[in-house]
């Protein structure tokens, strides 16, 4: 069958399978199972709707069990077990097998690198365009144009800036601006991408480029909420904007910029694209993610891929804590 | 502020500066592709793109001289222009690849058996031999010109519609699409339940599920791979479209539950309490009131999944195998710069068919995204 064809048909089974459900279901408790009427009336109603919203939940429960929560724990189970010997238990052995690797480390070491530059220059560059762009009148086209990379894929953004990276020998034109602008300064034409440690930075910059138009938003509206009094008292008491802007708004928005720096977090924890397509973890690039795909679909060591998943997981927990915690405080 | 903004004007200046210069520094690199994607290979590589808008002095491929010989004055001639434009100025050529700036525009110059060639400025050439032309090799000209910005619409066509060129494109276009809209739909009614449930149904563990539903907001991806690539296998489903589906429904659900419960949980009590009072079920009222009432969220949640879906590799390589006839848009492009590094008509024009779709939508939808953006994580 044509794969149009069957999307089509998917979108039809799929919606017309939810609504089926749905619908079949409720009709099924109110006439048949626990009727609203004859000599049970108030304990039918009353069971109807205990059991109800299970009936609501029930296809999302489902999926996010099958799809999320059973796969953290069978990769669990996977990173104590070795594929070449059929699934047999072996303990920790493909941990211990992972730490002796030098590219773990070197993963490990750049996802930390990562961990520092990307939320911290893309927050303070969406600060910065946020409080800016707030003040003057062609601000909304500036902040659509800056936020526009969001929408971009990794895979995109990538080719965007081997672009902007790319290398021809001495003598030629060059057709990256950043050899064109090196070059011109009267430097020598690099391949910027295979320069360690630089080009970890250099492929940081294609996340930061994405993630700023997001942390802009975001800083954006919670700037627009601070009470104007707050400010006017200081222009009053003669603080200047530089004044007002690090020792009036930004407390105000300590709590957002947390937000959005663990929400990029989250996105640093698990970049993947822009290393795979850039330097494929090449010239002491590599990083978590990546590494755990070349074990699991390259090497196909699916205990190692599995180890490296959950280190993945260890490191995003903090933040997941976290954000349960906080959601809990906010429904109270 | 606007206090501030008039008690110091300089300020003002710098502030429109300041965002000039972000804003033209965040667009820099995309308006590269862009301009890239509607040049010849040629120019590509002769020049940055930034230069395509300016004339080019550059020296052109090789023009091999051809046209009908003609008598005049008892000598063999043949005579034309070596360009097709009229805009292009010659400043130099030469008739050999080692020399190829050897002469002035305008002077004549003998070649081998009598033959005398004269190249003017303006491209118009004179070659003359006291013989026929007849059965001879014409001689190449080398030539150093300027010539006027010109963008080509061919790359477009090749990739999309040619057979060698960037083989693939159109089809991963297709498959994109065919990923992402079932992607898209299929988790939305069954994540409005799930929300409408948990914010406005009492029923004990509610708070808990809440909970799980933020934990797994953030459950990396990563994790799931293998496990459901091997439960996929065992029922069946192996690699394909259908498992890319439920996978994007599945890792898609926990934020489309949170964002349309935060929204469900704001809509007016008085309402639904009302709407009870009257006899209505919680099914009337989750699909007349509250459903209508939360298109703004749904439309948010609909943008991020289309969005996140269509831009999606990791997943699509996993559930959709790397078979050449099902790569998705991403997937194509990864290889394409695995086996043409080089070539940018190519790598540009792919890369920026596959940025349109979510650019377009982007732009269209761009109140609704903000607004998801802001209900997703401020709360």
């Amino acid at each position: 069958m044509h794969p149009a064809l069957q999307a089509v048909l998917t979108i039809v089974i799929g919606l017309g399978g939810c609504i089926g459900y749905f619908w079949f279901s409720n009709q099924l408790f109110d006439k048949v199972l626990f009727p609203a009427r004859g000599p049970n009336i108030g304990r039918n109603i009353r069971r109807a709707e205990m059991i109800r919203p299970w009936l609501f939940l029930f296809p999302a429960i489902f999926a996010l069990g099958l799809y999320l929560a059973y796969p953290v724990v069978a990769t669990f189970w996977l990173s104590l077990t070795d594929r070449d010997q059929g699934g047999a238990f072996v303990g920790l052995a493909n941990y211990q097998q992972m730490l002796r690797e030098a590219k773990f480390w070197e993963a490990i070491r750049n996802n930390m690198l990562w961990l520092v530059v990307v939320p911290a220059a893309s927050t303070a560059f969406g600060l910065l365009a946020a409080q800016l762009t707030d003040r003057i009148s062609w601000g909304n086209i500036a902040k659509s144009l800056i936020f526009m990379p969001m929408a971009i894929s990794f895979v995109g953004a990538s080719v965007i800036w081997k672009l902007v990276y790319d290398f021809r020998p001495i003598g030629q034109e060059q057709i990256g601006i950043l050899n064109a602008f090196w070059v011109w300064l009267g430097g020598e034409p690099q391949t910027w991408l295979t320069i360690t440690p630089w080009n970890n930075f250099l492929l940081m910059v294609v996340l930061i480029w994405i993630q700023t138009g997001f942390a802009m938003v975001i800083l954006g509206a919670a700037l627009r909420g601070i009470p104007e009094e707050t400010v006017e008292a200081a222009i009053v008491d003669g603080a200047n904007p530089f004044q007002i802007f690090f020792k009036i708004k930004v407390p105000q928005i300590r709590s957002t910029i947390v937000v959005v720096w663990t929400t990029i977090t989250l996105v640093v924890l698990k970049i993947f694209d822009i290393v795979l397509a850039m330097t494929n973890g090449q010239w002491q690039t590599q990083v978590l993610a990546n590494y755990m795909y070349d074990k699991l679909f390259r090497a196909f060591d699916w205990g190692v891929g599995s180890a490296a998943a959950m280190v993945i997981m260890l490191l995003v927990s903090p933040i997941l804590v976290w954000n349960v915690i906080n959601a809990r405080r906010e429904m109270r | 502020m606007e206090g501030m903004a008039g008690q110091k004007s300089h300020l003002t200046w710098a502030v429109h500066i300041s965002v000039a210069l972000l804003v033209a520094l965040w667009l820099f690199p995309t308006v590269g592709l862009l301009v890239s994607s509607f040049r010849t290979a040629e120019q590509i590589s002769n020049s940055g793109w930034w230069s395509a808008f300016s004339a080019q002095k550059g020296q052109l491929p090789a023009i091999r001289i051809s046209g009908d010989e003609r008598q005049e004055d008892g000598l063999y001639v043949i005579d034309g222009n070596l360009f097709g434009t009229a805009e292009t100025t010659l400043s130099a050529w030469g008739t050999s690849s080692r020399e190829p700036e050897a002469y002035e525009p305008d002077t004549e110059v003998e070649l081998k058996d009598g033959w005398v060639l004269g190249v003017a400025s303006s491209g118009d050439f004179r070659l003359s031999a006291p013989q026929s032309f007849e059965g001879e090799r014409l001689p190449r000209v080398f030539a150093t010109a300027t010539t006027p910005p010109e963008f080509t619409l061919e790359n477009y066509g090749n990739v999309l519609f040619g057979t060698t060129a960037g083989a693939g494109v159109g089809q991963a276009f297709l498959n994109t699409l065919t990923v992402s809209i079932p992607a898209t739909v299929i988790p939305i009614l069954v994540a409005a339940f799930a929300a409408y449930a948990l914010a406005w149904m009492e029923f004990p563990g509610r708070a808990l599920l809440i909970a799980a539903v933020v934990a797994l907001l953030v459950v990396p991806l990563q994790l799931a791979l293998i496990p459901l690539l091997q439960l996929h296998n065992t029922i069946g489903i192996g690699k394909g479209y259908l498992g890319v589906w439920l996978a994007h429904t599945g890792f898609g659900l926990p934020l489309a539950i949170y964002l349309l419960r935060n929204y469900m949980v704001g809509l007016p009590k008085d309402i639904i309490e009302n709407a009870r009072v009257d006899g209505a079920s919680d099914f009337q009222i989750f699909t007349k009131i509250v459903l209508p009432l939360s298109f703004p969220a749904l439309a948010s949640f609909a943008i991020f999944q289309f969005l996140w879906t269509w831009n999606d590799l990791l997943v699509a390589l996993v559930f959709l195998g790397t078979d050449d006839d099902r790569l998705v848009l991403t997937a194509r492009l990864v290889n394409l710069m695995g086996s043409r590094g080089g070539q940018w008509e190519i790598l540009a024009t792919s890369a920026f068919v596959s940025i349109v779709v979510p650019l377009v939508v982007f732009f269209a939808m761009q109140k609704y995204l903000v607004r998801g953006l802001l209900a997703g994580s401020v709360k």
